[in-house]
């Protein structure tokens, strides 16, 4: 290990940015914000990689891409090979370029990262998949022969499109049914544009379609058909419907018109284009001040979403301190610098409104201090008595987290659920208690990552093919 | 595309009733659920109740009240055209169950949302009295089908041009004092007409089932939108309901959240109405 760090000694070329739009102007639209490398600057940035024998990057990969063996590729220009060397363990390169923390991830272990900033592994792996979306051959990967087995996967989530993908090009029959009036999942309907342009999540979608993925959109899957009924004519069943429940505070006032879950804020915006009504006919309310309420990724979205819609402030109320921001850190470094400002600290006690109209006029919160750590080794917030204060809003986005939703599991006899409602399922496999049925993603483990998921879904589908193949 | 086969226009031109292709749905279907239906690309998902299904034909039929920008543009559609997408059937079905005598009230195109249920209680055997209601006699629907599913029908229009002549609360309370072993109420209509019913009911002490129509977006308790106060509790319309208990209903909350969006629904009402003029029928 030692010896790689010193062994080349050439001019030392510093982390590359991502050229991206200016904060005042991106704060107010709603397209992507960073543009991507061009390919002088992603082969710029390949070179710092150090091509590690005993790579520590692919240890923080969730799906152990071969990161130094993709970078090489760049580095010298093959970028058709940098995108089959990453497709090999990531079906979405595009997706996960963007939205994993790649700071907890890969890019947290790179050996460069210890006396430098890290080989930017993300936004190399965006590069490498936009560029084959943009320029590269239409290239379809081959399929195995027809099994003649059929498979039916629930949710064209991340976790679902993985597994429809690993299937159909193992010869199975695969069919998705989704809820929604589009796949994608999260990627649809949670993640903003300017972080995730639909049209990437479409493309990807339709690549699967092509590869002879049957997609059945609005099939409710515990409505319009059961799981049961399913099995009667599928030999094998997935269920990726993630956690698709909101959470409210559980505070007076949340009735008031502008209160929001934020899966209802961020699909009507993105789902429904809510920002381009009337052109769009969904509408959703245009706040002024807007709070939203939670630190992770989810937060971050909500509170970037309503400065994009007109709003002049754009909090975000947090009961921890900014150390513990669960939020990727390019996120709350977007947002800062586009403008949100960060109430920590903060605990919301109760919504206030004006009874006749029905509108949301404030909320009022309580200050708190960190004090002793508590189990999980954090300092616990506080309340600090007598330090209540009133903030002015007329639009709140509640993302505090969800849970999982009871629609499909309610109607599944036979699926054992833990004590929060999520299926319970091999973390090596993916199968459920019930015979024929797999489960993976945030419908499992609560809700988590795009990269985690994507992960489940690869299990499950090796776990799949195994029982369509060998009968176990 | 989700075929319209058969269109009809009712209370002149203010309601409509569309017959869909929609045969995985027809299939499913129970009284008292709904689907969501959205025109094309840019529209907005729509709740409305299935008044009927035809599960060998495979169609399902919606009977809408044009009051904004969303059904203005379906009542464009004509027969051969459709919709982008019909999801459902969503919502829990009525629980339909003998009890003896029910009242089954109406308003408006409540009514057409109250129809199947009606006709569930009575082929479950119960005795159905029926009230139902409209401002007047050209804006009435349904008699027709109300009377066949029903014992005995009332009708009231507030202005005596049919009918009893005032409020299907007035018809209530006289056949609740004359009946009073009817067991169940169920009233379905505009929020304030469901409201009084209850208030009336509730002297009674007569159990009461509303179906609620608070704004929606996805239909699968995802968004929570949905939410309406019920026993002190939050529920979501979409999965919970949507019909509920009552007495329970926080009415003024549910009227309140009702109003979420009148500048907006606004806004997009004159855009279409400027770019359309009436009579215009294309689907735009
Ligand atoms: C706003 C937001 C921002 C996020 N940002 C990030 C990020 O930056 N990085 C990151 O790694 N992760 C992020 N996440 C988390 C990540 O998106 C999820 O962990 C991931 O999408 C889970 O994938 P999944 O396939 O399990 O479920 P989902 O993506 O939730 O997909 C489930 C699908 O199943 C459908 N479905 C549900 N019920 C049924 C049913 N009964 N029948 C049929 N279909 C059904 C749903 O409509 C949905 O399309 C974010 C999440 C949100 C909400
Ligand atoms: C479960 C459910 C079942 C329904 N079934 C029927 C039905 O069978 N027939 C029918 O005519 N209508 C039904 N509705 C109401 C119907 O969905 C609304 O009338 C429709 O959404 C109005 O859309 P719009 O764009 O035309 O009007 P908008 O311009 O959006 O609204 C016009 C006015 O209608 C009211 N409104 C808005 N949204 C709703 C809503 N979701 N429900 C009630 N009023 C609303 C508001 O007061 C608003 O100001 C149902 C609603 C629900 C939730
Ligand atoms: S990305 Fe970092 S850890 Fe991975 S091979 Fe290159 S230098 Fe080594
Ligand atoms: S409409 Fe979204 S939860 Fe009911």
């Amino acid at each position: 290990m030692t010896e790689e760090v010193k062994a080349p000694k050439k001019e030392k070329i510093p982390r590359q940015k991502m050229p991206e739009q200016e904060p005042k102007v991106r704060a107010r639209n709603f397209e992507e914000v960073p543009h991507g490398y061009t390919p002088e600057l992603a082969q710029k940035e390949a070179e710092r990689c150090i091509q590690c024998k005993d790579p520590r990057c692919k240890q923080g990969c969730p799906v152990e891409i071969e990161i130094p063996q993709f970078i090489a590729k760049i580095k010298e220009g093959d970028f058709e090979g940098a995108i089959r060397k990453l497709w090999e363990k990531n079906s979405l390169p595009a997706v996960c370029g963007r939205v994993c923390p790649q700071e907890v991830q890969c890019e947290g272990l790179c050996i460069i990262g210890k006396k430098d900033e890290p080989v930017a592994i993300g936004n190399l792996e965006r590069f490498a998949a936009d560029h084959q979306r943009l320029h590269g051959r239409d290239v379809l990967p081959p399929k195995a022969d027809p099994t003649g087995k059929k498979v039916a996967v629930v949710g064209a989530g991340p976790a679902g499109l993985t597994v429809a993908g690993d299937l159909i090009l193992k010869g199975h029959e695969v069919t998705i049914f989704e809820a929604l009036h589009g796949p994608g999942g999260v990627l649809l309907y949670g993640i903003p544009e300017f972080r995730l342009p639909k049209a990437i999540v479409a493309q990807e979608c339709n690549f699967l379609e092509r590869m002879g993925v049957k997609i059945e959109v609005n099939s409710v899957i515990g409505r319009s058909e059961t799981v049961d009924e399913l099995l009667e004519r599928f030999d094998a069943v997935f269920l990726g419907v993630g956690a698709g429940l909101p959470v409210f505070l559980k505070i007076p006032g949340e009735h008031f018109i502008g209160v929001y879950s934020a899966n209802e804020y961020l699909t009507r915006s993105n789902l429904m284009k809510a920002y381009e009504f009337p052109a769009y006919d969904t509408p959703i309310v245009k706040g002024k001040n807007v709070a939203t309420f939670g630190g992770g990724n989810v937060a971050m979205d909500g509170a970037r979403t309503a400065l994009r819609l007109g709003a002049d402030h754009s909090y975000i109320i947090y009961r921890r301190s900014h150390d513990e921001l669960p939020a990727r850190s390019a996120e709350v470094h977007h947002a800062e610098e586009e403008g949100v400002e960060f109430l920590l600290l903060t605990n919301p006690l109760r919504f206030l409104g004006d009874d006749a109209t029905g509108r949301l006029t404030g909320v009022e919160c309580l200050r708190q201090e960190l004090g002793e750590p508590d189990a999980s080794g954090r300092r616990r917030p506080v309340p600090i008595p007598g330090s209540e204060f009133v903030v002015d809003i007329d639009t709140a986005v509640i993302s505090i987290g969800s849970g999982s939703n009871p629609l499909l599991t309610k109607s599944t006899p036979g699926l054992s659920l833990n004590k929060w409602g999520y299926i319970v399922a091999d973390p090596k496999t993916g199968k459920t208690m019930k015979p024929r049925v797999w489960a993976g993603g945030d419908i499992v483990t609560g809700s988590a990552t795009v990269i985690l998921a994507m992960g489940a879904g690869r299990m499950a589908s090796n776990s799949i093919h195994d029982y369509l193949t060998y009968g176990w | 595309m989700f075929e319209i086969v058969e269109r009809q226009e009712m209370a002149q031109g203010t309601i409509i009733s569309n017959w869909i292709k929609a045969p995985k749905i027809a299939a499913k279907a129970k009284p008292g659920q709904f689907v969501i239906l959205r025109a094309n690309e840019k529209g907005e998902r729509i709740p409305l109740t299935m008044a009927d299904t035809d599960p060998a034909k495979g169609l399902i039929n919606i009977i809408y009240m044009v009051v904004g920008k969303s059904t203005a543009l379906f009542k464009t559609l004509q027969v051969g055209q459709g919709y982008l997408d019909v999801i459902g059937p969503l919502g829990q079905p009525t629980h339909l169950e003998k009890v003896g005598k029910v009242i089954c009230v109406g308003g408006g195109t409540g009514i057409a949302v109250l129809y199947p249920i009606t006709r569930g209680l009575k082929q479950m055997g119960n005795y159905v009295y029926s009230v139902v209601g409209a401002r007047s006699k050209d804006l009435l629907i349904l008699e027709d089908q109300m009377k066949a599913a029903s014992d005995e029908l009332m009708i009231c229009t507030d202005d005596g041009t049919y009918g009893h002549k005032g409020f299907v609360t007035d018809k209530l309370r006289e056949t609740l004092e004359k009946h009073k072993d009817i067991a169940l109420a169920v009233c379905i209509g505009p929020v304030p007409m469901m409201k009084f019913c209850c208030k009336v009911t509730k002297e009674f002490n007569v159990k009461t089932l509303v179906s609620l129509n608070p704004i929606m977006v996805d239909g699968t308790g995802m968004c929570g939108c949905c939410r309406v106060k019920v026993g002190g509790q939050m529920k979501f319309a979409c999965v919970d309901g949507p019909e509920f208990e009552g007495h329970e209903v926080d009415w003024d909350e549910l009227n309140l959240r009702l109003r979420s969006y009148v500048a907006e629904e606004k806004v997009s009402f004159d855009q279409f109405k400027g770019a359309h003029a009436p009579g215009c029928s294309c689907s735009r």
